[in-house]
């Protein structure tokens, strides 16, 4: 039995629940276990530029991986620039830990220097949280922690360490819990047996049907299941944008993304569903439309881990609480057993008439963008490039925008965790910090950021700790000189009026800028170079590349769900609609 | 309708202010709010009382059900119940009509005169909402000064029991 200081019992726990690195920031309060960290070398300590990029560096590395991510900050404005990078997590359920160093506990409540209520001011943001009050507390906190951010739905915990806690002088007894019992948290896992076999029955007497799947599939790994589950039905499956690569996007039973963006085929089969399976997937605003226009003629079973998700914003006539992983393979186990009959016949005509809506409208088989050619670069062309190069097997972050969603709807995502995005916050910056959690994940894996111009900027300053950590990361940088989201609605709803969303001669020279943090720097201004410099960009493994992509200004994001409208009321082009 | 929420929480650091965060962050109202320490200390019994119809108490059990520290949560308002709130009353009582007037309601009532002045009477009444609205609406034309409600507290009916 060892005495060590909280110090050294935080960083020795840390290294007992399996971490082996997280991303920080030092500052005043956090000192103590800053000097831990540099007495040790089991634990290893990346050092970002902005403490925002370091809880989005976690959450890529968790995304990419499944494991916890972990973030070290300190009180004040460490704690409050980390809140974006927690919410972000949240939003997505991400399992964080986020530690913040916190003024010592006889200073709390006295307006201190670089103090701030890190419990409150992220209590509605946080799966849950802990103040730390005493040396002793720190090992069992740190395992309640990691136990709590990686069970039921995923989210971030947030461990607030006041300084005197990690007093260096004061040793305590170290004792890591051998295992964690909360009575307050007791996740279930199995669903219901008897509304899985409702369920079923429901699937197999289907006409219409419809798989539509979350991020729920991708964080539970449960992409095999559906995927078997799936094929055993012959059924066309949808996937929201935090579901991609849960089923292969290449797949002939694959509709591609529904939502507001998403393809017309899948949007169009969900109005028209009779049954529609929805697993780890939440009935977003940005899925369903106008709620009360949504699917008015299917019957709906709703498998969530969560069961405030259930019936939050659309009622489930069959609700299942579960992990995806469980009821599908309770799922695939019942429909084996089953001798009810599907009927062929009708779901032959169900996916006649798909695939009549795919061949009018598909967002590959009926490309409404004129083609790029000369100094005219289509963005979706630049994602097209990107799957082409990288062969589709890249792991892809993105920020939030147009680029966003091109990157979602072109490259196709045959494997989950391939596609990194912050899809319920929508936090822009979030593509180059998440990029540097991936590629430390996997550093033999191409890891491309699309990125656009006015993202980038929001953490750009990570290049620097791309350079410091070696992490070479290629930018592909989608450059419209305009936000490009935000010109979009304002065309299409404010007649035009670009208010604060155009750029005009201020933006950097990317080139320049990449190369004085010793990168590689490139611009791309014609379509005929773009095939060559991006190969020549993924051929430098061991170089960040900084891609300056300048593409067509006036493109819009298409097919386009209309403001009140049910799911098939879609624009499909500046001038189409459904 | 009027809900009468109960919960059993862990008596943590920050617990109910979760709760109480829930509440504005999920945009519902909480009418009333009652919490203390349990016979065991490391619990608090927290009750609540909001307005909802059927599909919004269920989100809400669900969304309190999810707070980590939270234990029980349990909608008194589906079964047999009873609720009780406590209230303090500062009236003005200055000449014998009045008090004999005010000394004869509180007899009605049951509640208790627990403080006197020469100018006012101090009043103490335990029922259900309802009969502590009846008697400030019955003393309302005295000079109420001063009100003081406990908020409701909840148990159900019969043999049924919330621990942890």
């Amino acid at each position: 039995m060892e005495h060590l200081s909280g110090g050294d019992i935080l960083i020795r726990a840390l290294k007992d629940v399996g971490v082996t690195h997280l991303w920080g920031y030092p500052g005043g309060a956090a000192l103590h276990i800053y000097d831990a960290i540099y007495r040790q070398e089991d634990v290893v300590h990346l050092l970002v530029r902005h403490e925002q990029a370091a809880v989005h560096a976690a959450d890529g590395f968790s995304r990419a991986t499944g494991e916890v991510g972990t973030a070290l900050v300190t009180s004040g404005p460490g704690a409050t620039n980390a809140i974006t990078g927690i919410a972000t997590a949240y939003m997505d359920s991400i399992p964080l830990v986020v530690i913040s160093g916190q003024v010592p506990s006889s200073k709390i409540g006295q307006d201190a220097f670089q103090e701030t209520d890190m419990v409150g001011v992220s209590r509605p943001i946080v799966k849950h949280s802990f103040l730390v009050t005493k040396a002793e507390d720190i090992a069992s906190t740190i395992a309640k922690a990691y136990y709590i951010a990686s069970t039921g739905r995923p989210g971030p915990v947030v461990v607030d360490i006041p300084k005197d806690v990690t007093e260096p002088n004061r040793k305590v007894l170290y004792e890591f819990p051998s295992d964690v019992k909360m009575r307050s948290y007791q996740p279930s896992d199995k669903g219901h047996r008897g509304q899985i076999k409702r369920a079923v029955k429901t699937l197999l007497e289907a006409k219409r049907p419809v798989i539509y799947t979350g991020g729920g599939i991708v964080i539970d790994n449960a992409s095999e299941q559906l995927t078997a589950v799936a094929r055993k039905l012959n059924f066309p499956v949808t996937n929201t944008l935090m579901g991609l690569g849960g089923f292969p996007g290449t797949d002939k039973q694959f509709m591609g993304m529904l939502g507001m963006h998403g393809t017309f085929e899948a949007n169009t089969a969900m109005h028209h569903a009779d049954v529609i399976f929805a697993v780890g997937a939440r009935f977003d605003d940005r899925v369903t439309n106008e709620i009360e226009k949504f699917c008015p003629m299917a019957t709906i079973i709703h498998v969530d881990i969560d069961p405030t998700s259930v019936s939050k914003n659309v009622v489930a006539d069959i609700p299942i609480v579960g992990t995806c992983n469980s009821v599908l393979r309770e799922v695939m186990l019942l429909l084996e057993q089953s001798s009810i009959e599907q009927d062929h016949e009708a779901l032959k005509n169900w996916w006649e008439q798909i695939d009549e809506w795919r061949q009018a409208n598909g967002l590959y088989t009926a490309s409404r963008y004129e083609e790029s050619s000369g100094d005219i670069i289509k963005p979706q062309d630049v994602i097209k490039m990107l799957y082409k190069v990288t062969k589709g097997k890249a792991i892809v972050t993105s920020d939030v925008g147009q680029h966003q969603m091109f990157a979602a709807q072109y490259y196709l995502f045959d494997h989950p965790r391939q596609w990194i995005n912050s899809g319920g916050l929508g936090t822009m910056g979030f593509g180059l910090p998440s990029a540097m959690g991936a590629k430390f994940a996997f550093p033999d894996t191409d890891v491309a950021c699309v990125t656009g111009e006015g993202s980038i900027q929001m953490c750009i300053q990570e290049l620097s700790a791309c350079s410091q950590h070696n992490l070479p990361v290629k930018i592909i940088n989608l450059n419209n000189a305009a936000l490009g989201m935000v010109r979009q609605w304002q065309d299409m709803q404010y007649n035009s009026r670009y208010s604060q969303s155009v750029y005009e001669e201020s933006l950097p020279d990317f080139v320049a800028l990449a190369e004085s943090y010793g990168h590689v720097g490139m611009k791309v201004t014609n379509f005929d170079e773009l095939e060559d410099k991006m190969r020549e960009c993924f051929a430098m493994k061991d170089r960040v590349v900084f891609m300056d992509i300048c593409v067509d200004r006036s493109e819009h994001v298409y097919p386009m769900h209309m403001p009140g409208g049910s799911m098939r009321d879609l624009w499909l082009s500046k001038t189409e609609r459904t | 309708m009027k809900r009468i929420i109960s919960i059993l929480l862990e008596n943590e650091f920050g617990a109910l202010s979760r709760v109480v965060g829930l509440f504005s962050q999920r945009g519902y109202n909480i009418d009333t709010l009652a919490v203390a320490p349990t016979d065991d200390e490391t619990l608090s019994r927290l009750t609540l009382t909001t307005q909802g119809d059927s599909q919004m108490a269920e989100q809400i059990v669900k969304q309190l059900h999810k707070l980590i520290d939270t234990i029980k949560v349990v909608d008194l308002t589906e079964g047999p119940h009873i609720e009780r709130e406590l209230m303090l009353l500062k009236i003005k009582a200055q000449d014998n009509d009045s008090r004999t007037e005010l000394k004869s309601c509180v007899e009605i009532f049951r509640g208790h005169i627990i403080d006197v002045t020469p100018a006012s009477y101090t009043v103490q009444l335990a029922g259900d909402s309802e009969k502590l609205d009846a008697f400030i609406e019955a003393v309302s034309h005295m000079g109420i000064m001063e009100v003081v409600r406990s908020g409701v507290s909840g148990i159900s009916r019969g043999d049924k029991f919330i621990r942890a």
